[in-house]
Formats: C-alpha cells, structure tokens, sequence
C-alpha cells in the first residue's frame, strides 16, 4: 500500500510542474481565447534568462523579478507586433503563429544557451538538507507547489475582484461590446499576453531545479498542462491546477499498476479523453450557452 | 549465458572470414573500374547528415566541430594538398529528410562519400541505398549494432562502441561481481534504450527474468522519470541499471539519491559526462555509479593537463570560441574527425570510393588522442567495429576512477 | 516545379464555392497536367524525388483540410494516420507480400475505419478538445508502434525497411520516374475525389457545419454524423499519402512519425490557405523546400528561420498563399468579376 502513496506523491510532484504551467495557458486563454502552443518555449527562454543573470552573479530573487519583467514585455511585444495586427485573421493562422513562435524560441534557446543540461538552483533548498517525506517529495517541489498555489491564488483574485481582471474578462468574452463601453480592448489583450508570459516565466523558474534546465525542457510538459488544463476546465485557474494534479497522479499510477511505462502516456491521455467526453467543459468547468 | 554471447561472437567471426573475402573481393573489382567521384587535385568533397533542427538539435553540436575541424586541417594545408569540404546538411533527425538531403548529396554534390551522419533511424533509411550505390557511409554517430555488418552492408561503418557490446560489459560484470543481484533497469523506449536491453539479455540469456526483477521505460518527451524509480526501488532491486540520454541520467543519480535507496549503479556512457550529469545531478550524490568509458571526459579534472585533451582544447578555443565547453559532442566529433583524417592520409591519391573502403577497414592501433590510453581504433574487412573497447570505471566524488582492464567485445 | 505554378495558380484562381469550372481552366489544368507528366523526364533523380515528396505531402494536407479547412475542426493530429497508412503499406508489402500499389487501397480503408472510430468523440468535443484528441493521438502514436505486442508486424523501435518499386511492364522509366508518375496519378485521382466531393451537397454541407453548426442542424444537415463521415475520408485522404511515403521513402520507423510531422502538415495547411484545394499544393512545397532554405541561412539556428518565414507568411497573406493568390489575381482581373468570391461569368485568359 505505501507503494501507491508514494506513487501519489511523485505524481502530485510531477502535477505541480503540469499545473504551473497550465496557469499561463488558462491566463492567455481567459483574456484571448486562444491557447498559446509557444507558452512552453517562451518560458524555458525566460528561465534562461534568469539562469544567465544568476551566472552573472546576481542573487536569485533579483535574477526571478528580473527575469518575470523581462518575460512580461516579451509579451507584450509579442501581442503590440504580431498577434494585434492578426486579430482578424482565421483562427488557424493564429495557431501557425504559435507554432512559428514556438519554432523560434526554441532554436535561439538552443543556439545562445546551448544543448548540455543545466542545473538551475532552488530557493527553497540549499543542497544538502534532508529529503523531506522519505525522498518522494523535495522541499523544492513543495514549495514549487505552494508557489503555484500562491499564483493561483493572485490570478483568481485579479479576475474576480479588480476592475483590470473584469475588463480583461469582458474583452475575451465580447470584444465589441467592451471597447462600446471604454475598454481599451488592445492594452488588455497585450496586458493578458504580458501576465501569461510572466506566470510562464515563474512556472519555468519552478520547473527547472526538478527536471533540469535545457532548450527542450518544456516540449514535453506543454501538452501534460494543455490536458490538465482542459481536464480542469480552461476558463477555470483553480480548475485548471486541480487538472494538472491529477493529470500527474493518473500518470504515475497507470504506469505503475495499469498498463506498465511503455504504455503509460497512451493510457494517460486516453483516461484525459474519456473524462472529457462525459464532461465535455473540463471537470470543473462552466458550461457555455450560446445564443443562437 | 555467458555462453550464448561467445556462441554469437564466436559465430560471427567464422562466417565473418568468407563474408570479408567476398566483400573485398567485389571492393577491389571496382576499384579498377571506378574513377573518383567527388574528388579534385585540390579538393575533397564529403557529404553529412545532421540534426541542425528539431528535437534532437543537440547532436548539432557534432557537425559544427567537425566542420571546424577540418577548417583547421585545411588551414594547415589539407591532406595531400587536397582540402576537406565537408558539405554538412540539416535533416531534422527525420528519416524521410535524410533521404532527400543524402540523395542530393549523392546525385547534385556529388560527394566522394557520406560521414559521420547521425542517428540510428535516419541512417536505417540511407542504409541501402548508400550500399546499393557503393557510396561509403563512414563512421556513423550512432551506437546500434548493425553498423558492423560488413557481409551485407560492405559500405557502412560505425565508429563509437555499440551500445549492445556495452550492455554485455555490464550484464557480465554483474554475473561475476554481483552474486545475488536483483537488478532493475530503465530505459528509454526506442532503439537506443532496446539496443542496451537485448545486450543484457545476450549475456543473462535464460536467467533474465529472473535475474531482472523490475524493467522500466520513459519517454524521451516525459518531462520526469521519479514515478519510474520509485517502481524500482519498491520492486527491490538492489543493481540499477540507468540507460538514459543525460537530462534523465542526471534526474535519475539525484532521485535515487533522495530516496535512501542505494543500489549498485550502472550509467550508459551516454550519460556519464561530468559537467553534463554528474554535476547538474550533485557530484557526492553521484558516488560509486560505474560506467563504462571509452572517450576521455572533457569535463573531467583527470584530464586537465593531459597533451591530447591540450590539443583538443587549443583547437577548441581558436576554432570554435564561445562553444559550450561541457558539451562532450565536441570531444566526439572531433575523435571521428580525426579517424577519417587517417583514413584520407591512408589513401595517399587513390581516393576512390573502394579505396577509400579498403582504408578505413585497414586501421591499426590508431591512437585517437582523445580515447582513453589503451583504447585503439582497429579496423579490419571482417571488423567494422572501429572502438570496440570500454574501460569501467568509478565516480569517486571527484573523477572516473577507472579500475579492471580494458574490455572488448572480442575478448569474451 | 516550374509545372507546379502552372497548374495551380490556375485552381487557386477559382474560389471553391465556384461549381462553374469554365472551359479555359480545364485548358490551364491539361496544360499543368503535361508539365507536371513532362517533368519525369526533366528532372534528376534527386530533384524527382522532391517533386514525389511534394506530390505525397500534398495529398496528406488535402486530407487535413478537408477536416479542418471546410469542415472547421482542428486537427494536430493528422500526422497519425500517415503513419497509420505507412505502416499499413509496409506491413501488407513486407508480410504478406502484397505489391506496393494494392497497398494503397488497403491504407485507405483502414485509416478511413480509424478516422470513423477517433471521429466519434468529435460528435461530442469540439474545437480545442479536439484539438487536444488529435495531438494526444499523434503523440501517442509512436509509443503504440513500438510496444512489444506488436513488434512482430512494426518491427518496433526498428521500423520497416521497404524495397523500391520497379515501373512495371518493362517500361523504359528509371524507380525514381515510375514512382513520380505513380504518386503523379495518385495526386490527381486524390485532388479531383477531393473537389468533387467539396464542390457538391457534402461539401456544402460541411461549410454550413463549420459557419453555422445551429443553423445547418435547422436545416436537417445530420451535425454528428456528417462530422464524423468527414473526419474518416479525412483520415482516407492522409493515410493513402502515408502509404505513398512508406514507398517512396522505402523505411517507416516510429521515429519518423513524432508529433512534429502533424505540426509540419498543420504549418503546410495554413501557409497554403484554409480551404483551398490548391493551397494543399503550395503548402507542400513550403513543407519539403522551406526547411533547406531555412538551413542555407543559418545552420546555427534552422528552426529560428524557418519559424521567422513561416510567421512573416501569414502575417502579409493571413489566408496562406493560394488566399493571396486569389485576391492578386481578383484584382489583375478588375474586382467587378467577382463578387463574394463567385466569379460572374467564365472568361477566358
């Protein structure tokens, strides 16, 4: 039986990194309705970044919030220069953009950073301390976790209780009706592309001391967090790390005990796929009327 | 069994004698016959496949040495007044681009031959085709096994030792040392993972399941491997048997580590570079893992004043400033490259394809200066096995330790 | 490739809402039909080989944008039933014994009765659940390809090694030419299915679908059952160009069939346009030429490149090339001609 816990445990470690980064793909989604494939890359290029200022010699929470800015004007940039004049272009273009995007922070990671694994330090371990919980949980990856939470916890107060957060809603919900009503309906999307491309940037800082930092890092955790994020609920920040979670624990449990690890991804996505065809907006999803 | 393996080695060699003798046979017909393609009195053209883009771009890294490399040849003049132009072309690592980019190579470049081109399934894809068209395909980065079969692929050739021939290094060390092993592996599920598979299963034969008590695979796009080693250690495993590229090799060192387990640890030389892994991983979390060396570690403080890793790092600085110094694809591009500089000097003017063959299945006791001391490029009509030689060795905390003789495969 | 201009610059003219194909079109086609039939004899083996590969790639994206151009479902996906239909293809060729073009049918069949079969979930999810069914398929597919229970028929982590096809009744065409003409013939048999089927009542009422799903089910358009039917000739189409590529490539490996060669298919589809018949033909030109271009300029950073091509595409033609084309041409002609894309009347050029 503590077998299975301590598969539990590892998958809720491994959630964590899904349910990081399946923030910043609930944050572009919320405010454009899109779901930014390129969310991955850019974030591995931030934590880059942040790798480089503490190579420079930087203390590590300057080199984070450094890192954080840097990544929120990538962001907006990347909505000033491409994505605005695209908006009314086919939604599949959109998705050709990201995969360019994608194409493109990958290879010049690669090509400024290198190839060879990186380790990226921990604020919340100095190396040499005990394994917490027998070793199947770090101290980094819990407090990586209750760094998610406290995001979450940010994203959720900003869309419900400031002024900002209700605009950003409205635009992704109507952008006509918001910008009749005053909404600067550009400055929010740029200001939702800025803030995913921040939480990206955390989610990578968060990432990196557990899997290692390389230009590749994030290729495979992308489609974990699309599912976790859809399994929860898109439209739902907590829906959405609640999906993550359990997108990890489904992983290590069907590789463990189901199907064995060469089969385990499959079944791990075809479990994602049959949720969602009884609960077609995500576990805790809203269910969308829409008017005819 | 150990005896099965010696059945196979033993097999292969008897056949090998007739099968060489045709094979050189039919290379030294054409050789009469064939004019030289791809070669002028001042040049040398040379035709590369590689990963520039896609997911396995950082093999890159090999190409671009070697590019490098024979800047620097030139640079000094070439060989036989020829100079080395190495035509090196992007093919995502996906076979169908290898074939278009080989052909292009072959049929417009018209190159005198193929090298070093990288990956077991993009090289699977020109395999017959290179052969059909009596194209030497030498040298190929990848460490399957059948780039050793001379009898039906007279034209291809490895160079690295395979990974199979490692594995048997392992499995029988653990036979001889390890009395009571129960082991468990992990492995990445493809032909690189299987090929170290199969290599245990050549020696433990029989006894695998039993002797095997716990085999696991990851992805390569899984972003963590923890659920997998925690299955190993409950399985009770006490030898850990790591195959796995490095990002997943230094993963694994620290999550065996953390979990008090302590198993006897064997890691791949793919992943036993000391800047790349061990380090990342945590050096004293990394002590005790034995591997099997054949390339002198370049992040390794053993070889910090060694003259042939002197030479490498002098080449290195004034060819290829700004490089990533802990990238060990750098010491391995340039080890192939410096093989087929002594295979193009061994060709003297007849750089002919046949010749060209004939030449580089003719190395004796070549020291490669970033091989390990003792460890020799040998290559022979009935051996297209270039490196075919291991050393185990220990990390100490420090460094590789390396301990025992060298091994080969022929040696079993 | 000069043919290839020739032949579909014409059809990209032609708005695929136009059922009146005028008689100087089908002049415009033959004449690119013997280009392209001309070119066997033109061009090297390499260059050939090329052209087979643009030939192949362009029946896969037809099959995509059959799902996901006309019928507004997004794919990422496809890149699994080429797979499905090379492996197919090599299977029955190596095993059984099969010859190579019997091969094709039988790819046909089985990915059409797989689309059917992934294609029931999309009566239940829609835009990005699907989108996320069809990558999750297109990653998963390579691990179903190795796994042990079938390695005798894959060949596993090893793949298939396939042998090249001679022209058959001893004419005098090298395998190259032969396998040129064959997937020529393939492609053309492919593209006019395609329009027939697009251009009549299924086409128009997979476009309804994807405009107005409420207002087609109004209509008595059977939403469900028409989603799924379009998502297994889908699958037909691409499978039938994987087949084609098991061949002409002569390997199938799982490794040549990663996640990315759905992206490379998708990237294919919206550079060439959305909904065009002929965008399918520039698309895979952009697919098999783009990436050396993109290696020509930088072997540092390919990818970087090719990303910086392919967004300044569709950031100057947003509705891929044949889009582009449509509108140059809409405007050479006087704007008058046409009118919500339906040309007033045939003329002549």
């Amino acid at each position: 039986m503590s077998g299975v816990l301590h598969q539990v445990l590892s998958g809720l470690a491994t959630g964590s990194i899904y349910a990081s980064l399946a923030l910043a793909l609930v944050m572009i989604y919320k405010t454009t309705h899109h779901v930014n494939f390129a969310q991955g890359e850019m974030a591995t290029f931030s934590t880059f970044i942040a790798w480089s200022l503490i190579e420079a010699g930087f203390s590590y929470w300057v080199a984070f919030l450094l890192a954080v800015a840097v990544s929120f004007v990538i962001g907006l940039a990347i909505q000033a220069l491409l994505m605005r004049r695209l908006a009314n272009a086919h939604v599949l273009s959109a998705v050709g953009v990201f995969i360019g995007l994608l194409l493109i922070f990958n290879s010049i990671s690669g090509w400024i950073f290198g190839y060879t694994v990186k380790a990226f330090p921990s604020p919340f371990e100095s190396g040499n301390e005990k394994p917490v919980l027998g070793g199947y949980l770090s101290a980094h990856e819990l407090g990586a976790s209750l760094v998610t939470l406290a995001v979450l916890l940010a994203v959720y107060a900003f869309f419900r209780f400031t002024t900002l957060g209700l605009a950003m809603r409205a635009v992704a919900f109507n952008p006509q009706s918001s910008r009749l009503v005053g909404i600067r309906v550009d400055r929010m999307l740029a200001l939702g592309w800025g803030l995913a491309a921040a939480l990206g940037a955390i989610a990578g800082i968060m990432i990196a001391p557990i899997v290692f930092l390389d230009p590749n890092m994030m290729a495979g955790i992308l489609l974990y967090a699309f599912a976790g994020a859809l399994l929860g609920g898109i439209d739902n920040a907590a829906g959405a790390v609640a999906g993550g979670f359990a997108v990890g624990v489904i992983e290590a449990l069907g590789g463990a005990y189901v199907v064995g690890t060469e089969l385990k991804l499959t079944i791990a996505l075809l479990s994602i796929v049959a949720v969602l065809i009884f609960k077609p907006n995500g576990v805790f999803g809203r269910h969308v009327v829409s008017r005819v | 069994m150990t005896n099965s393996a010696k059945h196979r080695l033993t097999r292969r060699e008897v056949l090998g004698g007739a099968g060489a003798m045709t094979a050189a046979a039919v290379i030294s017909q054409r050789a009469a016959a064939d004019d030289m393609p791809g070669v002028t009195a001042t040049e040398i053209k040379i035709g590369q496949t590689m990963p520039y883009s896609g997911n396995a771009s950082a093999y890159g890294a090999i190409g671009r040495t070697e590019l490098a490399l024979f800047k620097m040849i030139n640079d000094q003049g070439g060989i036989n007044g020829r100079k080395l132009n190495l035509i090196s072309v992007d093919d995502g690592y996906l076979p169908p681009r290898t074939v278009e980019q080989t052909r292009r190579l072959v049929e417009q470049e018209g190159v005198a031959f193929m090298f070093n081109t990288l990956g077991t399934p993009t090289n699977t894809a020109i395999h017959k085709y290179l052969n059909m068209k009596k194209v030497p395909q030498l040298f190929v980065a990848t460490g399957a096994d059948k780039w050793g079969d001379y009898k039906h692929y007279p034209w291809t050739m490895g160079w690295q030792p395979s990974y199979r021939i490692e594995a048997q290094i392992y499995a029988k060390y653990i036979l001889q040392n390890l009395p009571g092993a129960k082991v468990g592996i992990l492995y990445q599920n493809d032909d690189f993972g299987k090929d170290y598979v199969n290599g245990m299963k050549d020696i433990f034969g029989d006894r695998f399941d039993k002797l095997v008590v716990k085999a696991v695979s990851y992805e390569s796009t899984d972003p963590t491997i923890d659920s997998q080693i925690v299955t190993l250690q409950s399985s009770g495993a006490n030898v850990f048997v790591n195959i796995t590229i490095p990002k997943f090799g230094a993963q694994a060192i620290r999550k065996v580590y953390d979990l008090g387990w302590r198993p006897t640890h064997f890691i791949t030389n793919v992943s036993a570079s000391v800047g790349a892994v061990i380090k990342p991983a945590g050096v004293e979390k990394a002590v005790g893992i034995i591997s099997g060396v054949y390339l002198k570690d370049n992040t390794d403080p053993a070889w910090a004043n060694d003259p042939g890793m002197n030479e490498w790092r002098a080449f290195m600085s004034k060819y290829m400033p700004g490089a990533d110094l802990n990238d060990v694809n750098h010491v391995f591009g340039y080890g192939c490259g410096l093989t087929l500089v002594q295979v193009l000097k061994q060709c003297g003017n007849d750089l002919s394809r046949a010749n060209i063959m004939r030449q580089a299945a003719n190395l004796h006791d070549l020291d490669v200066k970033i091989l390990l001391p003792g460890i020799k490029v040998n290559t022979s009509p009935t051996n297209y096995h270039p490196i075919r030689q291991l050393q185990l060795a220990k990390w100490n905390g420090k460094t590789w330790e390396r301990f025992g003789e060298i091994l080969s495969a022929t040696a079993t | 490739m000069i043919t290839k201009p020739g032949l579909l610059a014409q059809t990209a003219r032609i708005p695929e809402r136009n059922a009146i194909v005028w008689r100087g079109a089908i002049v415009f086609k033959l004449i690119g039909l013997a280009a392209a039939i001309a070119a066997t004899f033109v061009f090297s083996g390499y260059h050939l080989f090329q052209l087979t590969m643009v030939i192949i790639y362009a029946i896969a994206i037809l099959g995509l944008n059959i799902v996901t151009g006309y019928s507004g479902q997004i794919s990422l996906g496809h890149g699994a039933f080429y797979a499905i239909g090379a492996y197919v293809s090599a299977i029955l060729m190596t095993q059984y014994n099969l010859p190579y073009w019997a091969t094709l049918p039988a790819a046909a069949l089985v990915c059409a009765i797989v689309g059917f079969a992934i294609g029931l979930p999309a009566l239940r999810l829609g835009g990005l659940y699907l989108a996320l069914t069809t990558f999750a398929l297109a990653i998963t597919l390579p691990q179903i390809l190795k796994y042990r229970a079938f390695e005798d028929w894959t060949g596993g982590v090893q793949g298939i090694v396939l042998a090249k096809p001679d022209a058959p009744f001893g004419l005098p065409l090298s395998a190259d030419q032969w396998l040129y003409l064959f997937s020529l013939a393939v492609g053309v048999v492919a593209f006019v299915l395609a329009r027939n089927l697009l251009a009549g009542r299924i086409g128009r009422a997979m476009r309804a679908v994807r405009d107005h799903p409420i207002a087609a089910e109004a209509m008595g358009v059977h939403l469900a059952l028409l989603k799924t039917k379009t998502f297994a000739v889908s699958a037909l189409f691409t499978g039938v160009a994987g087949a084609l590529g098991a061949i002409a490539v002569q390997y199938v490996a799982p490794d040549s069939f990663s996640v990315f060669l759905s992206i490379v298919l998708f990237v294919g589809l919206v550079v060439g346009g959305v909904a065009s018949v002929a965008g399918a033909v520039f698309g895979a030109a952009f697919v098999v030429y783009m990436p050396n271009v993109a290696e020509k300029i930088s072997k540092a950073a390919p990818d970087a490149i090719y990303g910086i091509i392919l967004i300044a595409i569709l950031f100057f033609a947003p509705s891929g090339v044949a889009g582009a084309l449509a509108r140059i041409a809409e405007r050479v002609r006087g704007k008058d001609r046409f009118k919500d894309g339906i040309p007033l009347q045939g003329g002549t050029r």
